[in-house]
């Protein structure tokens, strides 16, 4: 007995000594430059976590087989971070205080990126979301920038005056009802723009119905919709409350086109409910320009569907692609780590990404245009793109 | 009282009467007030758009029988072991699943029409329709006995908060065992129904609504689902009022729930009559499960939570233990929802039906139908 003791005393002190001797050797290499992936691969919106990290875990392959950055390989770290608060802060903080990471590409819900995005700026670590478009991501409270946080995507009101200027213009809508969530800070900040650009440009808001995202019996708010007679109804919203709505207004014999944002692109997106509506997006699979065109070929390659046939990338991935190039592009042209010096580099970068040419204005948001699409019972087609 | 007042020369001891706090009547005031204020805010918009409030009634319907069938497993449950079992919304959800893969994967709603071509395809959809909904019924029934022999059986001697707990914790297990990739997986899945769902709208007289086709204004429109939930729920009641009031293993069921030793000293064998009615509740939880995915379309692994905690709340307000209890409950959950959504806003609809839960255990702890002191299954 006494024996067995000692020897399994023996064993756990060269268990610890040797984890020591790893933590140690990584620490002095420097051949290895550690990106944390931050995505949903669980909780409301898995499709957009797998589409982010394939993405981003894409351009990283792309840039190890060119040689890495600066001479050092890109090791990923995947964490999910379940587009919620908590899970994300603990994934944030794991990654930086136990892995070192000096670089996070994520999250992919604003809600989540907020408080990361606190984290990441107190601790001198670069945060790129590639897809949150909520603007408190990059700007503090008192409309300060986060000097380390930086997004990959255009803002809100870009995508709510996007939608608002569609309905009026191309659809020649004068009244519109609005649906939102509104404990989801980017479902809110796309309807609140698109109230108030609708309203500037000479449409009338009939009705704002708000609901939460556990939601599923939406024939009430659809009885109000039925009742105030709109031209366009604007919902913002993700997915799965997407299919929900529309498929129980079809049912109601309510025809109106439904708008919405980048949270409708998903491969769940019910296309038969949906059909007749329309969403902002960051790009679209169509457009010809060589970056998408090789993009689409390069993600279509590496990954593959349940059935076998090359995945098309969604717009989560092309931004995660973006937002992972960008930032190693930053680190080699800025020649180090520092994250002081990466983020100044990354200030003046002009980076021709899949989602258009990123440059980075005053707040850390890209100036880039909006495609905007339109859903089809058949798929999602390219309807046409509006600048800045 | 009267055997003992007759006789004069005992001292009769004199009961207590049951001592109501202080200011009891403040807090009773202020419910009956706040009960006037909510009808009167209710009949003023009946008035003012009737069409309106009917179309929330008739959501309120859909709501209030769906809970109806969840909340029966609850009090039945509960009226035989004294459990509140809180995975009976999680086994509601798994109905909804087997649903789904029954429809979606192996397509046994179009069997009749398959193995039979020459019947009629109406027949074949109502055929292949209810084979979908008795599969779930029988797995959900299998899955219930199994949880109980597992997870309660064992505990049955126990305190019963250490049930309640195994109930909350086999909850969660089924939840996120569901979301497993390989089981369910966590995403929202978009749900293929076994059979197309058609919407009237009543404005002199009955019209069916067209695909593309608007209902004229003031029209009130419903669909096929909402008959099918409702007359569903309504035979479900019909069925155990038969069962329990009217045959061998509803008396055992009602002898068990009363005294269970004294059951067993008759010949009862209590613990498959515990796992009978286990089966039953989960059999009418797997149905509505169906019939809910047929109705909101779009199934993921928390499905079940919300409408488990509502009718859970319904069986409290009828009086949990009491099967009327538990249906009317239910209904007026259902409708409490409706005007909430409809008149305050969508958001407060989980707050009002919790708010009742503490209102009623407040006031009247053992609700509308609940009869204290005297058990019932």
């Amino acid at each position: 007995m006494r024996f067995v003791k000692f020897f399994s005393l023996l064993i756990v002190a060269a268990l610890i000594l040797s984890a020591c001797a790893q933590g140690g050797s990584t620490g002095g290499q420097q051949k290895e430059l550690k990106v944390a992936i931050l995505a949903p691969l669980s909780g409301p919106v898995p499709t957009f976590g797998v589409s982010t990290r394939d993405g981003a875990l894409m351009a990283i392959d792309e840039w190890n087989a060119k040689g890495g950055v600066l001479g050092m390989k890109i090791v990923p770290i995947v964490e999910d971070s379940q587009c919620t608060p908590d899970p994300a802060v603990n994934a944030a903080n794991k990654v930086i205080d136990q892995d070192g990471v000096k670089f996070i590409i994520g999250e992919v819900c604003s809600k989540a990126s907020i408080p990361v995005s606190e984290i990441a700026n107190a601790k001198g670590v670069i945060q790129i979301s590639p897809t949150s478009t909520n603007e408190q991501v990059t700007v503090d409270a008192n409309g300060n920038v986060k000097p380390y946080i930086f997004r990959a995507c255009f803002i809100d009101p870009f995508q709510g005056f996007v939608g608002a200027k569609f309905a009026t213009e191309q659809l020649g809508a004068k009244t519109a009802f609005v649906m939102l969530d509104q404990a989801n800070d980017y479902v809110k900040g796309l309807a609140t723009e698109f109230a108030k650009n609708f309203e500037m440009m000479g449409g009338k808001v009939v009705g704002t119905v708000s609901y939460t995202s556990t939601d599923t019996d939406f024939s009430v708010i659809l009885g109000k919709i039925a009742e105030a007679k709109p031209d366009v109804v604007y919902l913002p919203d993700y997915y799965n409350i997407v299919n929900l709505v529309a498929k129980q207004a079809k049912e109601k014999g309510i025809n109106v086109p439904f708008i919405g944002g980048d949270g409708w692109d998903s491969p769940d997106l019910d296309l038969a409910a949906a059909a007749g509506g329309y969403f902002t997006n960051h790009y679209s699979p169509d457009d010809p320009r060589p970056e998408v065109v090789n993009f689409l070929k390069a993600y279509g390659e590496k990954y593959k569907d349940e059935s076998g046939n090359p995945k098309v990338p969604d717009a989560l991935a092309a931004l995660a692609y973006d937002a992972a190039n960008v930032l190693l592009q930053a680190i080699n042209d800025a020649g180090t780590t520092d994250t002081a010096k990466v983020k100044d580099t990354l200030e003046k970068i002009t980076y021709k990404g899949v989602s258009g040419t990123i440059t980075f204005d005053a707040n850390h948001n890209p100036i880039k245009s909006a495609a905007l699409l339109a859903v089809k019972p058949d798929g999602v087609k390219f309807e046409t793109i509006v600048n800045p | 009282m009267q055997q003992v007042s007759g006789s004069s020369q005992v001292v009769i001891p004199v009961p207590k009467k049951k001592k109501q706090p202080p200011l009891a009547w403040v807090g009773q005031g202020f419910f009956i007030l706040l009960g006037i204020v909510v009808v009167a805010i209710l009949i003023s918009n009946l008035i003012r758009q009737p069409t309106l409030f009917a179309q929330f009634f008739i959501s309120g319907l859909q709501l209030g029988f769906v809970y109806a069938l969840i909340a029966l497993g609850y009090t039945m449950v509960y009226g035989i072991v004294k459990l509140i079992n809180f995975a009976h919304g999680d086994v509601f959800m798994v109905g909804a699943f087997v649903s789904y893969f029954a429809v979606a994967r192996f397509r046994l709603h179009q069997w009749p029409l398959a193995a039979f071509p020459q019947i009629s395809p109406g027949l074949g959809v109502v055929i292949g329709s209810l084979t979908v909904i008795l599969l779930s019924m029988v797995i959900c029934s299998a899955l219930a006995i199994t949880i109980e022999r597992v997870a309660y059986k064992p505990l049955r001697d126990a305190p019963r908060i250490a049930a309640l707990i195994t109930a909350i914790g086999v909850s969660f297990f089924l939840e996120y065992f569901g979301a497993l990739n390989f089981v369910f997986s966590p995403r929202f899945i978009p749900y293929e129904r076994p059979f197309e769902v058609v919407a009237w709208y009543i404005k002199d007289g009955i019209h069916l609504i067209k695909p593309g086709e608007a209902p004229p204004d003031g029209a009130i429109t419903f669909s096929n689902i909402l008959l099918i939930i409702i007359v569903a729920s309504i035979l479900v009641q019909i069925f155990l009022q038969f069962l329990v009031r009217r045959t061998k293993i509803g008396i055992a069921m009602r002898a068990s729930s009363y005294d269970k030793p004294a059951a067993r000293l008759m010949g009862i064998n209590v613990d498959s009559v515990i796992s009978f009615t286990f089966a039953i509740g989960a059999a009418f939880a797997g149905l509505g499960g169906v019939l809910y995915a047929i109705a909101y379309s779009s199934i993921w692994t928390q499905l079940g939570i919300l409408p488990g905690l509502k009718a859970f709340v319904a069986a409290v307000l009828g009086g949990i233990g009491s099967i009327p209890g538990a249906f009317v409950g239910a209904l007026i959950m259902g409708q409490a929802e409706a005007m909430t959504m409809g008149y305050i806003s969508t958001p407060m609809r989980d707050a009002v039906a919790f708010t009742i839960l503490i209102i009623v255990l407040l006031i009247r702890p053992t609700g509308i139908f609940g009869e204290p002191e005297k058990e019932k299954v």
